[in-house]
């Protein structure tokens, strides 16, 4: 495996170059800013439930960024805010310099070209076999001959390990796999950005490890931003520059991993441990246990 | 009856709110189409799922049902002497109303519930939203070559039933009860009309085929993503097609032939 990642590093060195002679020349003109993705103020509620209640974020280029929280916190929400699938209430969202919910249609979806987003299911195209889903955003916004197009999947799916498995149905792979190649399928037009969605939940240990190494991996060597939406603490903590812990609508909690593991803040200590009882209660709110018991 | 009345309102509420979302939904399906003329691909393999695998079903029905309407004709029309207008009772009948009424309900029952299903499990598994972020619009990628395909698909299968419909009826009228050949034949050519029957019959057959296509491509699409919530718009699709074909129908056929 080691051996494998390193032989993938030494292949990906060219795109390494090229895109840090990219992203200088990028980072001469005026735009260029260090954040690619600013969230200020955000508020959102689905019906009566409120899901942020003032967010304040900032996604660093070039890094590897988690966003932790319990489940039920607007995680995957806020990844659909950034990719302007919803709409906020209140406050705005910057990508790239650009206010997501301002852009029009074309706009939009010229912007979502540069972001690659992995969802929690990979959500390949059933209809499909690995090979074509890879192959399909190449074919949906390019031009290109089928034998070049051949090339560039070939070489996506031989980043994720997955060369071999070009002809399998989704139907066919392991749930591990299928993120994978939904991974080499983000990864397709070269995003400058890329969004997880639970990356390693339900995951064996082994494909676990390789998605690991391959997120990091990916991030590094292609100068892409990568932003992780998770809670499984110890791998994604393992792997991320900087973690926003966020929880009932709110920031509690931000800082590199070391920093977030020495925190005095008891909500953020329980849930970068673990402990089952805290701040957040083991018990669903009930009224008193001997009152309810002898009122039968 | 407070709360009956607060229901009722609710409910109405929410029907008109699902009719507008369904009107915006078929304008962005209307724009989306012409993309898919240039890509003729997608709209051959949708013809396929819909049109073709709906074929066996169709051919069995429409043979049945002209067998069925013959020896029922034959019955009452015996009493009469009049068993040589059968090729005329048997067209009338497939032509003007059971063709396009019965490939209707057809139809919903095994092209509409499958696009609904098929829509509404891509939407499940979060294969239309994984499309979105892709900057590929579903609507245009896959909801417009399977509205397409369902409007041509339809009155061409309306056709091959009452087709096979008249034959089935040829079959039992003339090869099993003794009608006369040429009397089948020639009282049906003398008496058929081609703008008044026929045509109306396509013009039915093409509207159930817009209503019931567009039905179930909507139901698909704004599902409840869960497994019960798919299973939910499935049957909804099969109800709602079967209601508004046979409402169409009494609708229509009052417009073409009522006065």
């Amino acid at each position: 495996m080691a051996a494998g990642f390193r032989i993938m590093r030494q292949r990906f060195s060219w795109t390494v170059s090229k895109n840090k002679m990219q992203r200088s020349a990028e980072t001469a003109g005026p735009a260029a800013s260090e954040t690619l993705v600013k969230i200020r103020d955000l508020h959102f509620a689905r019906g009566d439930r409120v899901i942020f209640d003032g967010v304040d974020l900032d996604i660093p280029r070039g890094r590897l960024t988690a966003i932790m929280g319990p489940s039920g916190t607007g995680k995957t929400t806020l990844l659909r805010l950034i990719g302007g699938q919803l709409t906020p209430d209140r406050g705005s969202i910057e990508v790239d310099g650009l206010p997501v919910q301002e852009l029009g249609r074309k706009a939009l979806y010229e912007l979502r070209r540069r972001m690659g987003m992995l969802f929690q299911s990979g959500a390949l195209l059933t209809d499909l076999n690995v090979f074509d889903n890879v192959a399909f955003p190449l074919r949906e916004h390019t031009d290109l001959p089928e034998a070049m197009i051949r090339d560039l999947v070939l070489m996506k799916l031989q980043a994720v390990g997955l060369r071999g498995a070009r002809d399998l149905q989704p139907s066919e792979l392991s749930g591990g796999m299928a993120r994978r190649v939904a991974l080499a399928r983000a990864i397709a037009l070269d995003p400058m950005m890329i969004m997880y969605d639970e990356p390693f939940t339900g995951q064996d240990p082994i494909s676990m490890g390789a998605l690991v190494q391959l997120i990091r991996l990916l991030n590094d060597a292609l100068g892409l931003t990568s932003i992780i939406v998770s809670h499984d603490v110890q791998e994604t903590a393992a792997i991320s520059d900087y973690v926003y812990v966020i929880s009932q609508g709110k920031v509690i909690g931000q800082g590199t991993p070391e920093a977030l593991g020495k925190t005095d803040s008891a909500l953020v200590k329980q849930f970068m441990q673990g402990l089952p009882d805290g701040p957040v209660p083991f018990h669903y709110p009930a009224r008193d246990y001997m009152e309810d018991l002898l009122n039968a | 009856m407070l709360d009956w009345i607060r229901g009722l309102g609710r409910g109405g509420f929410r029907f008109f709110e699902t009719l507008g979302r369904a009107n915006l939904f078929a304008l962005k399906t209307l724009v989306g189409v012409p993309a898919v003329l240039v890509r003729p691909r997608l709209l051959v393999a949708q013809l396929y799922s819909v049109g073709v695998l709906s074929l066996p079903i169709i051919i069995l029905s429409g043979v049945f049902v002209g067998m069925v309407l013959a020896l029922q004709g034959y019955n009452t029309l015996v009493d009469f002497g009049a068993e040589e207008s059968l090729g005329v009772v048997v067209a009338l009948s497939i032509v003007r109303e059971l063709g396009p009424v019965v490939t209707g309900l057809l139809f919903a029952g095994r092209a509409g519930s499958a696009l609904t299903a098929e829509i509404g499990l891509m939407k499940a598994t979060e294969q239309l939203a994984g499309m979105e972020m892709m900057a590929v619009d579903p609507i245009h990628r896959v909801i417009a070559p399977r509205f397409l395909a369902g409007f041509i698909s339809m009155p061409l299968l309306a056709a091959i039933f009452s087709a096979l419909g008249i034959y089935g009826g040829y079959f039992v009228g003339v090869g099993l009860l003794g009608v006369d050949e040429g009397a089948y034949w020639s009282q049906m050519q003398s008496k058929v009309d081609l703008y008044d029957d026929v045509y109306n019959g396509v013009i039915k057959s093409v509207v159930f085929g817009l209503v019931v296509t567009w039905i179930a491509v909507f139901e698909g699409y704004d599902t409840v993503p869960t497994s019960e919530g798919v299973s939910r718009s499935t049957t909804r699709t099969v109800v709602y097609s079967a209601f508004a074909v046979l409402g169409l129908d009494f609708v229509l056929t009052a417009l073409m032939f009522g006065a």
